[in-house]
């Protein structure tokens, strides 16, 4: 009835985590009794969780990515505990088969389900504004993207309290993710919720691929699209393209697991070495995917910051198309050490390098950004300059791993370890974090507090330093990863020092968090609905804050890169049009919402080999989508009187800031 | 080994580097014990103080920058139209590209002279290893003298080793840090290293691939002797009482954590072959195609024959 799932399934006997579950249940409990007690519901059901609008679903992105930055740095801090702890002959306090499954889930975490839904929020929030459209190409897909993502991410939770999660690591290669080795459900959790946050991703980036091409405002040519739409749109590029290697991957070690399949095993016939590349063919287009909106985000706030235009733009854009194709080339530099000959290691090794070159090519153009400009040392640039510095040394440290004679001492050690936090936290979160404070009152109407964003940064830099140079230098001295304990003494006191740095990341955590608490408080002070608090380039901030639920009351035109900073320099921006159209836009619909629980249940019955549900639940998703495609509805017009209404408000607003003079609204009026 | 792996010009780097970086330091990778080690060291610190060319002025600029153009200095000057620059931006991708290709020049090189492929070029007899990852244990079998051990491997100093490797478990990586390079353990394939020790040591050996639960103790020593000190070595283990009979094996792959070192003074004829072929056509020790590669593997000093792609089958 019940496939192999058993009250054995729930870890009684763990102290650690039944704490864990009971905090998390109470602060489920809280929440739904909150919301039940200020009769919420019905608003975040229907202004929410079944909307398709652009905006608030790339809220509720983000959103998800900071509660899994909170349980992915959770694992964090729990493993740098145990590496403290267990020294000497100590064992620590987490035994093998918890440690194993940690390590796993925070890669899992920190790269699915934060860095992902952290850059696709902010590209769902900013890119449909920045290209003058009123939303994107598909916006019920986008609802159903998003819910896939929420799938995965309750199957990777639940697998905390019912059952196991993988203890293989993040890559998860065979045999010992294969049945033989990891007879448990752990490893099907993690096939799951990959392949279900997977379909959402690959869907998220047809869908804003065909956004760019098809909805860009009049006038704005391909190459002059903003350069966050850009690099976003390069990363779709590489979704797109990789994203069903990462599907194809999962299902084949599914049949492995499910159906007795040797694709991946050591026996008859089976090749693990096929998965090791099918999977870095993902994985290595999946670090530039994370990578490349961050650079994005750096270019805006460089380009807004300093008053200035992005230097070389153009050249901005070749060079993340360069990444972006480069990008498929080097996956082999996962694995010098299998055994590839010299011919085969120096081709993806140059490869590798020459990666560095587009990279470069940014930074100088930062750097030529900042010259001939006047930077506003505000909390989003901290975040750019403290990228700059840390990414150069992390992009030198990972083109020392592109040399395949170092890379043969250098492999697997903390020393990788090392470079790609150095990347990914230096590079892709800094970014993430800019961009959060950065695109934070266009989604809400206030700014966030300066002083917390900045006492974050620091904490957030000198924690990163802290944390992750003695691992560099652990990994020259031989420490390799993913040991559960140490008996070197020599190791002891750089473990000590890279405790102490997760200490201080936490700190800068915390300070985001009361950085939230007091913005939110004194969100009335920070107030800036006018839609522009940077006096920004792009047609982003040239609509309120938050902007209308159609965007654009009027579609924008838009004939050079940037636009609204050219319209306020001829006097053509906030222009009143002497009429308004009524607007189509989508209706709101929870098929989404359906969809994903739905298969939710699905992936979870599969897990547990309980064949009955997952059946019953995969008809029922198919039904129910098939019920969605033939209903009839067609959205619906916004009439002329509700725009005109939000219109006005927001002319009000302008004048109140002398954004502009009061005697052109006059005219305009008449006009209209 | 060749010494002369670089252009002169380059030669001096390594040495700067080490009177810069690392005065008195301990550090294993940065003091190997053995010829490879030595090579890819000087190829990290080589390679890194290439790469510094560019980071540090790209570091030092953006502090300049942010200093100089900020916003409260109005003396800068302040041009918010100028963002293109036919001269910065041939610079700015010349200077990487030119870095890129020295570096790849490098690598190139360094490429097909660091093949643990590749035998390594002494007068001296080379010592065979057979190694076996097992779940979570080292077994090493010297082909030529006639035994076995776990966990601990000796061998003279000056005197090549070489290693063929494989697993009748999960993937792993066989690596001795003070010596050089690793490279993977895989069952039913069979991966080549090569190094030697410069000087007596006792070092540590490691799996560098995640293997399961007991992946963390899956350590042995290596230890590099004088020949006469290994001479006795090997009349210690051939007088062993222990002998890896076929069933002795079959309890040894076994999961285990932690093992103490084991000495055998026999094995099982063609034991290494026997678990490499147990995976493909479930005949061991009776290989179908493995004769003619095992022919052009012993001929194979020229690295060409393994530049296709993955270890032997």
């Amino acid at each position: 009835m019940f496939g192999k799932l058993s009250w054995d399934a729930v870890p009684f006997h763990e102290p650690i985590v039944m704490v864990t579950i009971a905090m998390i249940a109470l602060g489920g409990l809280a929440l739904v009794a909150g919301i039940t007690y200020f009769k919420k519901w019905s608003y975040l059901w229907t202004e929410w969780l079944t909307s398709v609008d652009h905006k608030k679903i790339g809220v509720m992105y983000v959103i998800v990515a900071m509660v899994m930055l909170l349980r992915g740095f959770a694992d964090a801090i729990m493993m740098r505990t145990q590496l403290a702890m267990a020294t000497e002959g100590s064992p620590g306090y987490l035994p093998p088969e918890h440690y194993d499954q940690i390590f796993t889930a925070h890669g899992v975490i920190m790269i699915i389900f934060m860095a992902m839904p952290f850059f696709t929020g902010l590209m769902n929030l900013a890119l449909p504004l920045q290209i003058g459209a009123r939303d994107v190409a598909y916006p019920f897909l986008n609802s159903l993207s998003f819910w896939l993502l929420v799938s995965g991410v309750v199957l990777i939770n639940v697998s905390l309290g019912v059952g196991e999660f993988a203890k293989t690591g993040w890559v998860a290669y065979p045999p010992l993710s294969g049945l033989q080795y990891s007879p448990g459900v752990g490893v099907d959790y993690y096939i799951w919720a990959l392949q279900l946050s997977g379909l959402g991703t690959t869907l998220t980036g047809v869908n804003f691929l065909a956004t760019v091409l098809k909805m860009r405002a009049p006038g704005m040519k391909l190459m002059d699209m903003p350069i966050f739409t850009w690099t976003c749109t390069w990363a779709n590029v590489l979704i797109v393209a990789s994203f069903p290697i990462l599907a194809a991957t999962m299902a084949l070690l599914s049949l492995d697991r499910y159906l007795d399949f040797h694709i991946f095993t050591n026996e008859l016939g089976g090749n693990p070495m096929m998965y090791v590349n099918l999977f870095w063919a993902w994985g290595h287009p999946e670090v530039y995917i994370l990578i490349l909106p961050a650079f994005g985000i750096f270019s805006e706030v460089i380009s807004t910051f300093t008053g200035k235009r992005l230097f070389g733009h153009h050249s901005m854009v070749y060079a993340s198309g360069a990444i972006s194709v480069l990008g498929f080339m080097v996956w082999l530099h996962h694995f010098f050490t299998m055994g590839s000959g010299a011919s085969v290691n120096a081709f993806f090794g140059l490869a590798t390098m020459l990666i560095s070159i587009p990279t470069g090519v940014k930074l100088f153009n930062w750097l030529f950004t900042i010259y001939h400009g006047r930077l506003r040392m505000t909390s989003q640039v901290l975040w750019t300059l403290g990228f700059m510095v840390t990414f150069a040394i992390g992009g030198m440290t990972g083109v020392l791993l592109a040399i395949p004679g170092a890379d043969f001492v250098l492999h697997n050690s903390l020393f990788v370890i090392a470079h790609f936090h150095n990347v990914i936290i230096g590079g892709a979160v800094f970014g993430y974090i800019a961009g959060f404070s950065f695109y934070f009152p266009k989604a809400f109407g206030f700014k966030l507090h300066e002083g917390w964003g900045k006492a974050a940064f620091w904490f957030w830099i000198s924690g990163f330093f802290v944390a992750f140079m003695p691992l560099y230098a652990l990994g020259f001295m031989g420490m390799t990863r993913r040991l559960n304990a140490t008996t070197n003494p020599e190791w002891v006191p750089y473990l000590y020092v890279a405790m102490f740095g997760a200490v201080m990341i936490a700190v800068g955590i915390a300070c985001q968090l009361i950085q939230l608490y007091v913005s939110v408080r004194d969100r009335k002070q920070n107030a800036c609905e006018s839609g522009d608090p940077w006096n920004g380039h792009t047609l982003e901030w040239s609509t309120s804050s938050p902007p209308p639920f159609y965007n654009f009351a009027v579609i924008p035109t838009a004939n050079t890169i940037d636009a609204f900073t050219e319209a306020k320099e001829d006097g053509t921006a906030y222009q009143k049009p002497k009429h308004y159209e009524p607007i189509h836009m989508p209706s709101n619909t929870a098929t989404g919402v359906v969809m994903g629980a739905l298969l939710t249940v699905f992936g979870f019955a599969m897990i547990w080999h309980i064949w009955w549900l997952a059946i019953a639940s995969l008809v029922g998703t198919i039904g129910y989508f098939i019920i969605h495609a033939a209903r009839d509805d067609q959205g619906y017009m916004v009439p002329v009187e509700t725009i005109e209404r939000i219109e006005a408000e927001q002319h009000a607003r302008l004048v109140a800031e002398k954004k502009i003079p009061a005697n052109r609204v006059e005219t305009s009026l008449e006009q209209a | 080994m060749s010494k002369n792996r670089y252009p002169r010009l380059l030669g001096f780097l390594p040495l700067l580097g080490m009177m810069l970086m690392l005065g008195g330091c301990k550090w294993t990778l940065m003091d190997p014990k053995g010829q490879i080690g030595l090579d890819q060291r000087n190829l990290i610190i080589t390679a890194t103080l290439l790469m510094l060319l560019v980071v540090v002025p790209v570091i030092i600029m953006t502090f300049a920058f942010a200093w100089k153009y900020r916003a409260s200095n109005t003396k800068a000057t302040y041009a918010p139209k100028w963002s293109h620059s036919t001269k910065i931006e041939i610079a700015v991708w010349l200077v990487p590209i030119l870095i890129i290709i020295a570096l790849g020049y490098i690598t190139y090189k360094s490429t097909h002279e660091l093949d643990p492929y590749r035998p390594l070029e002494s007068d001296v007899k080379p010592i065979n290893i057979e190694v076996v990852a097992l779940d979570w244990k080292w077994l090493f079998i010297y082909p030529d003298l006639g035994i076995a051990t776990v966990n601990e491997i000796r061998f003279p100093e000056n005197t090549p080793l070489n290693f063929r490797i494989t697993s009748d478990a999960v993937m792993n990586s066989f690596f001795i840090p003070a010596l050089g390079g690793q490279i993977y353990a895989m069952a039913g394939m069979q991966t080549r290293l090569h190094l030697i020790a410069n000087e007596k040591a006792e070092m540590e050996g490691i799996s560098a691939n995640y293997s399961g639960a007991g992946f963390t103790g899956m350590k042995f020593k290596a230890i590099s002797t004088s020949q006469d000190d290994f001479n006795a070595w090997v009349a210690e283990v051939k007088a062993a009482p222990k002998q890896l009979d076929q069933a002795e094996y079959d309890a040894l792959t076994k999961p285990s954590q932690n093992n103490p070192v084991a000495l055998y003074s026999t094995y099982e004829p063609n034991l290494f072959q026997k678990i490499v072929d147990k995976y493909e056509g479930m005949k061991p020790g009776k290989p179908v195609k493995h004769e003619k590669k095992e022919v052009a593997a012993v001929e194979g000093s020229d690295t060409g024959a393994h530049s296709t792609a993955g270890a032997e089958e």
